[in-house]
């Protein structure tokens, strides 16, 4: 990984003048989870007059957050909460928002702004649809607008979805979380009540087991980490070839090594074989591994299109059926179902030049995603998907240091992202309090559409 | 404890490193680099960080003594728990096979629950001593006790003594290199070159394919980069194996031992982990094999009366004898491959009439051994032979070929310098 130096320049207090007065981007300090710490400092402004405006402030009291309706002009705030849910028409919006622009001057740095509000497709009455998909334009918006490591983002739930459902306390509490550090711009849909609030929030995932492919180096070796951290047993999977750093993290997470090329039509059920002799359960698979062949198409040859294709998405695909008809797999326990997630890519979203396979592949997961999740919601379980933006890795590290510096600052942070902000969000995603969401892509980029 | 209580000895399973021909890949790595990651291959296939065990045991056979307490020293250096015990072993090549069934004998007997056992070796980081003469002279200078007496101790010391001193692999006794014994040895047996070339193609060809259908992603850890034993010769030819020139006994009239029918000098380490069935079970561990049984054999090389080598031949018989078994009953046969010649002069013996009745004491020969059940994922000649570390490369590799066929059986000959070697006996579950 290299090192940042011209965030480290900008916080310094020379620094911090100069690129104030170049106009130079000032990317701050982002705000990162630690179990230990709170879950933020400061006010927390609940913004609306709905019902699940106060329900939502009734959850913020429950976990002991300092929550207000109105701070004074010189307090500084660390969260606003903004709730649009009932919502008709686009002029109901302006007494919220106009609320909310007046409390952006006090925010604290690494601030959140929450909005919330009904589904745009979940109605068909054109005022209500209009106003929704405004809350959606203002958040985006927002985003692009904060400053100092803050980030906005939207929490929709479904049409006639109680707030008080689970899954929406869950999306709150990561969105006001520092494990949100580098999500901005982005929408959290909660479905239905699945999703089972922990008895203890700093151990989401106690009792669970997880395999974690490409788990030897980068964002899958963060991810193995931060799933133990959580309280997962971890089976850590990457190829033979990589298997010395393999077993350091597997060591290192006091989990289990399997050195397995996942293309091998079998790998899904040595991965069941090793999950049963070991754990006798399976709860939850994080299909991270993958890897980039970059070549212009009209330069592209087989093996660099086919083998981007074979890793990054049939092996998912074929995984996914094996764990899908397995008994392991499928035994939802105390309402927590099976739980996946794959790792998209915002080259996969938004295209990227050289990436016509990786994009190809990257694309396919999010299909992949949305079209299994309705397999997954029948057995109370989810499959997501996490798109990462520029992220802080080995792999961003050998690109040429202009491209590199450009890329870290096309984003609303002003910064690459790091590998545990990848990991954050995928254990969010695959935490029971995010049962009730399932066939999403949540884009981890700080707002940015470039990347790998 | 009475003998009624005896329990069985389970195989895990085992890592090693990848081996790697010496001065070449792990040339900067040390025994205590290597074994060390292969314990934390082992640790984490299995999970074992944190974990107390009964013991670990293993050795090297070029040994630094400053590693006095290498197997010790190597687990401080991993998660397992330090309140492990660990010791050293040392019986030549059959180092492995000598912790692995000690080990076994414990667990079996009650006294443990758990253990690793292996070895390791390195040609590239032997370690080198001075002279005698040198070392005589420093030891007389610590002694003294005036300025005097430790200038004039000190002026002994010539250009002669300051000479380096490499361990040798020659047997002390005779003089010999283990190849020209070797040589011997397969010149009495009327050991062909052909025979010795097809044996050595097996090995490489049984070795690639068994990497190329992934038998060895739950055997092997990469190591420094390396991830298959990089002595494996996969596209190797009999052609290209009979265009070599002999390198051992090339006074006798017919040399037939070459570069590629002998192993090559090799760095690595290899282990395995043991344990009683409740203690797998109860670990949520897989159980691959049963150790049955092990044999030392010796034999008088010294006077000539039996080749440098032979000794797993006794040792097979006393052991087939005592468990009431004979070649027939075993599924694969796993013979060392110290040279191509040394299997072949094994399975002649125990095919012979005349020796297994003068020699072995026996009424019939052992008979023969079907080649198809030999080595059926290589051995030594392809993979290489880090000397320590070969008991616990053929013990795993073994186990994980019984695994899921109970009751079959597994043997074992492993020879050693000094005219030793082991047998032993595992059986699949």
């Amino acid at each position: 990984m290299v090192k940042d130096t011209y965030t480290e320049f900008a916080n310094s207090s020379l620094g911090e003048k100069i690129t104030k007065t170049l106009g130079l981007p000032q990317p701050a300090k982002l705000r990162r989870y630690r179990p230990e710490a709170p879950l933020i400092e400061g006010p927390t402004v609940v913004l609306g007059s709905s019902e699940a405006s106060d329900i939502l402030a009734d959850q913020l009291v429950s976990w002991d957050l300092d929550v207000r309706r109105h701070v004074g002009r010189r307090e500084k705030v660390a969260a606003v909460v903004a709730v649009f849910d009932t919502a008709q028409t686009p002029a109901d919006l302006s007494e919220t928002v106009l609320a909310l622009g007046g409390l952006l001057k006090q925010l604290k740095s690494s601030a959140r702004v929450i909005t919330v509000f009904r589904d745009p497709q979940g109605n068909e009455d054109p005022a209500v649809t209009a106003a929704r998909k405004g809350v959606e334009g203002l958040t985006r918006s927002l985003a692009h607008e904060m400053r100092a490591g803050g980030t906005a983002n939207g929490l929709i739930l479904s049409e006639e979805l109680d707030a008080a459902a689970p899954s929406v306390s869950g999306a709150l509490r990561f969105l006001l979380s520092g494990r949100s550090a580098f999500v901005s711009g982005q929408f959290i849909t909660v479905q239905n009540t699945n999703g089972v609030l922990p008895d203890e929030w700093t151990q989401p995932l106690a009792g669970q087991v997880a395999v974690v492919t490409g788990a030897a180096r980068g964002i899958g070796a963060a991810i193995a980490k931060i799933l133990r951290r959580d309280g997962a047993e971890i089976i850590a999977v990457d190829i033979p070839a990589a298997g010395e750093s393999l077993a350091g993290v597997a060591n290192e997470v006091s989990g289990t090594a399997l050195q397995l090329d996942i293309t091998a039509e079998d790998a899904g059920d040595r991965i069941l074989a090793h999950a049963e002799q070991h754990y006798g359960r399976l709860d939850i698979v994080v299909h991270n591994a993958g890897i980039t062949r970059d070549k212009l198409l009209a330069n592209m040859d087989p093996s660099r299109w086919d083998s981007v294709i074979a890793v990054n998405i049939e092996s998912q695909l074929r995984m996914n059926r094996t764990f899908l008809e397995s008994e392991l797999f499928n035994r939802p326990e105390a309402g927590v179902g099976p739980r996946i997630v794959s790792l998209a890519s915002t080259s996969g979203i938004a295209g990227n030049r050289g990436q016509t396979n990786y994009a190809a592949s990257k694309s396919g997961v999010i299909g992949m995603v949305s079209a299994t999740s309705a397999q997954l919601e029948a057995r109370h379980g989810t499959i997501n998907a996490v798109a990462p933006g520029f992220i802080e890795t080995e792999m961003t590290a050998k690109m040429p240091f202009a491209t590199r510096e450009v890329a870290r600052r096309l984003n609303s942070l002003n910064q690459g992202g790091l590998p545990e902000d990848v990991a954050e969000t995928i254990a969010y995603l695959v935490s029971p309090a995010a049962g009730g969401t399932s066939g999403l892509t949540l884009r981890v980029c700080g707002q940015n559409l470039v990347g790998a | 404890m009475p003998a009624d209580s005896i329990r069985d000895a389970v195989i895990i399973g085992g890592n090693r490193i990848p081996f790697a021909r010496a001065h070449g890949a792990y040339a900067g790595a040390s025994n205590q680099d290597m074994v060390t990651s292969a314990l934390n291959g082992l640790i984490a296939r299995f999970g074992l960080q944190g974990q107390q065990l009964g013991a670990v045991a293993g050795g090297a056979v070029l040994k630094h003594s400053k590693n006095f307490n290498l197997m010790r020293e190597s687990v401080l250096g991993t998660p397992l728990d330090p309140n492990t015990p660990a010791y050293d072993v040392q019986m030549a090549c059959a180092t492995g096979m000598e912790a692995i069934g000690s080990l076994a004998n414990k667990i079996k007997l009650g006294q443990i629950d758990s253990a690793i056992g292996g070895g390791v070796d390195t040609v590239s980081d032997a370690p080198i001593v001075v002279t005698d003469e040198l070392r005589g002279i420093l030891m007389e200078a610590n002694r003294a006790k005036t300025m005097g007496q430790r200038l004039k101790a000190l002026a002994k010391i010539r250009p002669g003594h300051l000479a380096p001193q490499a361990p040798g692999t020659n047997e002390p006794r005779t003089g010999l290199s283990m190849g020209e014994h070797m040589a011997i040895t397969a010149d009495k047996w009327g050991i062909t070159r052909q025979e010795q070339d097809e044996l050595a193609l097996a090995s490489h060809k049984n070795l690639a394919a068994a990497y190329d259908r992934g038998f060895f992603d739950d055997l092997v850890t990469p190591f420094k980069g390396v991830s298959r034993d990089n002595n494996l010769r996969g596209d190797s030819t009999i052609e290209k194996l009979g265009k070599l020139s002999p390198v051992f006994g090339k006074e006798l009239e017919n040399p037939t031992m070459t570069a590629a029918n002998s192993t090559a000098l090799t760095d690595g380490a290899a282990t395995v982990l043991l344990g009683s069935e409740e203690w797998a079970d109860a670990h949520d561990l897989p159980k691959l094999a049963n150790f049955i049984d092990y044999e030392e054999g010796a034999v008088d090389f010294v006077d000539g009366e039996e080749g440098l080598l032979m000794a797993p031949a006794y040792a097979a018989a006393r052991m087939l004898k005592r468990n009431n078994l004979s070649f027939e009953d075993f599924e694969f046969f796993e013979i060392h491959e110290a040279f191509a010649s040394t299997v072949l002069a094994q399975i002649k013996a125990w095919e012979s009439e005349e020796f297994c009745r003068e020699k072995l004491g026996l009424e019939a020969p052992l008979g023969s051994i079907d080649r198809s059940k030999l080595n059926t994922t290589g051995s030594s000649l392809a993979a290489g032979h880090p000397f320590a570390a070969t008991g616990g490369r053929i013990v795993a590799t073994l186990a994980k070929l019984l695994h899921g066929k109970p009751g079959k059986l597994g043997f074992i000959s492993v020879c050693a310098a000094g005219g030793q070697g082991i047998t032993a006996i595992i059986e699949g579950r």
